[in-house]
C-alpha cells in the first residue's frame, strides 16, 4: 500500500465510502462479538502471563535452590554447619553455600510466629540455602556424603513438590496461549461470515461498481475498512472492560498464590492495547480475503 | 473502437449469436436492432466484457478483451460509457450521486467536477432532480440520469441499450438529439434499439448504419431503413 491508500484508509474516502450502503445489523452484531471476543482475550492473556511467571519463578527456584536443614543438638549445631558448609564448598556443581542469619530464618518464621520469637531459645533447624551450578551438583550422591559427615543434614530441593506446580503453571499458560489463538481464530471466521453477507447483501451494488469502472481495490476497500474499523473499536471497548475486570480482580498477595496473581504487572498493562490491533489485523485480513474470492466471480 | 471477430455466444440454453463480425470504427454511429431476445443486450455486454465470448474474439482499442486483467477491464470501462437497459443506479444514492459515480470511483476530486456535473445535470434536464432518489424518477427521467453517467467520463464511446425504452417520443426525440450530439462531438456511438420510427428519425440527420441481429446473425440493413 502507498501512503495515500494507506492515509485514504485511515482517514476514509468519504465518497468511497458512501458508495456502498450502511448494513445495520451486520455492524452491530461485528462491534458486539469484536468486544466479546476482545474481553475473553484479556482474560487469556492475563491467565497466560501470571501463569508463565509462576512456571518461570518456580522453574527458576527450582532448577538452583535447595535448602539444607541441620537438625542437631544446640551444642552440636554450630560444628555440623560447618561439616556441611564444608562439604558442599567441595562438592562439584554448587555455586554457593550458605547458613542463613538467625535474622532470616527469623524473618521465614514470622508468618506463623510473629516477630518477636526469641529464636536462640528455640530448638530451630540451621538452614542452609544452596544454590546450583549448572550443570548442578548429583544429588544422591551429596546426600550420601552428608549422611556420613553430617547426621543431621537434611537435603530439601524443593524438587518433589514444586515440579508438578511447575507442569501445572506451564500448562495453564499452554491454555491460555491456544485459547488466544482460538478466540483469533473465532474473530477470523466471525469477519468472514460477517463480510460475506455484507457483500452478498451488495452484490447489486458491486456490480454496478464494476460496471462503471470502479478497481476490485476501491470495492474491496470500502468493506475491508469497515470491517477493520468495527473490530478495532469493538474490540477496543471490549479490552476496557475486560482490563477494568482484571484491575478489579484483588491484588497479589503471597497468601493467595496463585489466583491473586492472576493480573497485569507493570508494562504487562500494555499488552492488551495489543488485542484490538490483533482484531483489526484479523478483520483486514479475513475481508480482504472474503471480497477478493468475491469479485473474483465477477466479470 | 471495438470490433468482433467471429464471434460467438453460447449458454445453457443453446446458441445466441454465431460468427458474428463487426466493427465500431471511431466516430461511427450505429444502431443495434432485432426481436426481443434476439441478442442485442448480449452483444453490447460482449463489448465491454461484461460477457466473454465463447468463440471469436472481442477487441477494444486493439487490444485483446480476453487478455485484460481486472484492472485493466476497470480501466477500459472508464472509455466506454453504457446506458444498460435497466439503468443500474445505485438506490440509496442521490441522482447526482448516481451521475458522478464513474467519476467517484475512478478517484477524481469531486470538488473540482462540481461545475462539470451540474452542466451536464442540466444538458439532461436533470438539475431540478438532482437530490431525488433513483426509485423516485420517472422512466425518461432514469433514462436520461443514465446517459449522463454514461457519458460524464466523457468517454471514446457510447453504447445505449434502448435509450428510449420506456419514455414518449417526444422525450425519444430529445435523448436522440443527446446523442447526436454527443457522435457529433468525435464519440463513436451505438445504440439498440426496435424503435423503427427513432432509427428513421435519426438517420435523417446522421450518417447511421443499421445492424439487425436475425437467426444468431448480425447484418446489415437495408435501405428500407
Ligand atoms: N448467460 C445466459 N443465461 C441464460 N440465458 C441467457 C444468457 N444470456 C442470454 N440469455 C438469453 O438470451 C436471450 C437474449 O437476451 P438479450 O437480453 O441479449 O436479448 P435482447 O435482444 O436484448 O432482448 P430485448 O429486446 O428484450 O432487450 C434471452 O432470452 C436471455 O434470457
Ligand atoms: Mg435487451
Amino acid at each position: 500500500m502507498s501512503r495515500r491508500t494507506i492515509r485514504a484508509f485511515v482517514l476514509g474516502d468519504a465518497q468511497a465510502d458512501r458508495m456502498v450502503p450502511p448494513t445495520g445489523i451486520t455492524a452491530r452484531l461485528t462491534l458486539f462479538a469484536a468486544a466479546a471476543m476482545a474481553f475473553l482475550a484479556v482474560f487469556a492473556l492475563a491467565l497466560s502471563l501470571a501463569s508463565g511467571r509462576l512456571a518461570d519463578r518456580w522453574s527458576e527456584e527450582l532448577a538452583r535452590a535447595a535448602t539444607l536443614r541441620i537438625n542437631a543438638p544446640p551444642d552440636q549445631r554450630a560444628a555440623q554447619t560447618e561439616a556441611a558448609l564444608a562439604v558442599l564448598n567441595q562438592t562439584e556443581g554448587v555455586a554457593s553455600a550458605r547458613a542463613l542469619r538467625e535474622q532470616e530464618q527469623a524473618a521465614l518464621l514470622a508468618p506463623w510466629f510473629g516477630t518477636e520469637l526469641p529464636l536462640d531459645t528455640l530448638p530451630v533447624p540451621q538452614l542452609i540455602e544452596v544454590i546450583a551450578d549448572d550443570p548442578p551438583y548429583d544429588l544422591a550422591g551429596l546426600r550420601l556424603r552428608l549422611s556420613a559427615e553430617v547426621p543431621g543434614a537434611v537435603l530439601d530441593d524443593h524438587a518433589r513438590w514444586r515440579r508438578p506446580l511447575v507442569d501445572a503453571a506451564r500448562s495453564l499458560r499452554r491454555l491460555g496461549w491456544i485459547s488466544m489463538l482460538l478466540i483469533g481464530g473465532a474473530t477470523a471466521a466471525m469477519i468472514t461470515l460477517a463480510a460475506n453477507a455484507a457483500l452478498a447483501a451488495n452484490a447489486q451494488v458491486i456490480e454496478v461498481l464494476r460496471l462503471v469502472g470502479a478497481r476490485d481495490r476501491y470495492i474491496a476497500q470500502a468493506f475491508v475498512r469497515r470491517f477493520t474499523l468495527r473490530a478495532l473499536i469493538g474490540a477496543g471497548v471490549g479490552m476496557a472492560l475486560g482490563m477494568i475486570g482484571v484491575a478489579l480482580l484483588p491484588a497479589a498477595s503471597d497468601e493467595g498464590g496463585f489466583l491473586t496473581g492472576l493480573g497485569f504487572r507493570g508494562a504487562g498493562w500494555l499488552l492488551p492495547l495489543l488485542i484490538p490491533l490483533a482484531a483489526a489485523g484479523v478483520a483486514f485480513l479475513a475481508t480482504l480475503t472474503a471480497a477478493r474470492r468475491r469479485l473474483g466471480d465477477l466479470s | 473502437m471495438i470490433e468482433l471477430e467471429n464471434v460467438g455466444y453460447s449458454y445453457g440454453g443453446g446458441e445466441l449469436l454465431s460468427d458474428v463480425s463487426v466493427c465500431l470504427s471511431p466516430g461511427s454511429f450505429h444502431f443495434l436492432t432485432g426481436p426481443s431476445g434476439a441478442g442485442k443486450t448480449t452483444l453490447m455486454k460482449l463489448c465491454y466484457g461484461a460477457l466473454r465470448p465463447t468463440s471469436g474474439q472481442v477487441r477494444a482499442f486493439d487490444a485483446d478483451m480476453a487478455g485484460l486483467d481486472r484492472d485493466a477491464m476497470a480501466l477500459l470501462r472508464r472509455r466506454i460509457g453504457v446506458v444498460h437497459q435497466d439503468c443500474r443506479f445505485l438506490d440509496h444514492l442521490s441522482l447526482t450521486d448516481n451521475v458522478a459515480l464513474p467519476l467517484i470511483v475512478s478517484g477524481h476530486d469531486m470538488a473540482q467536477e462540481r461545475e462539470n456535473l451540474d452542466e451536464l445535470m442540466n444538458w439532461v434536464g436533470l438539475s431540478q432532480r438532482a437530490g431525488a432518489l433513483p426509485p423516485e424518477l420517472s422512466g425518461g427521467e432514469r433514462q436520461r440520469a443514465a446517459l449522463a453517467r454514461a457519458v460524464i467520463l466523457s468517454p471514446d464511446m457510447v453504447l445505449a441499450d434502448e435509450p428510449t425504452g420506456n419514455v414518449d417520443w417526444e422525450m425519444s426525440q430529445r435523448l436522440l438529439q443527446l446523442l447526436i450530439e454527443l457522435n457529433r462531438m468525435g464519440k463513436t456511438v451505438l445504440i439498440a434499439s426496435h424503435d423503427l420510427a427513432l432509427i428513421r428519425a435519426a438517420k435523417s440527420q446522421v450518417q447511421a448504419r443499421v445492424l439487425r441481429i436475425a437467426n444468431r446473425q448480425l447484418q446489415l440493413a437495408g435501405a428500407d431503413l
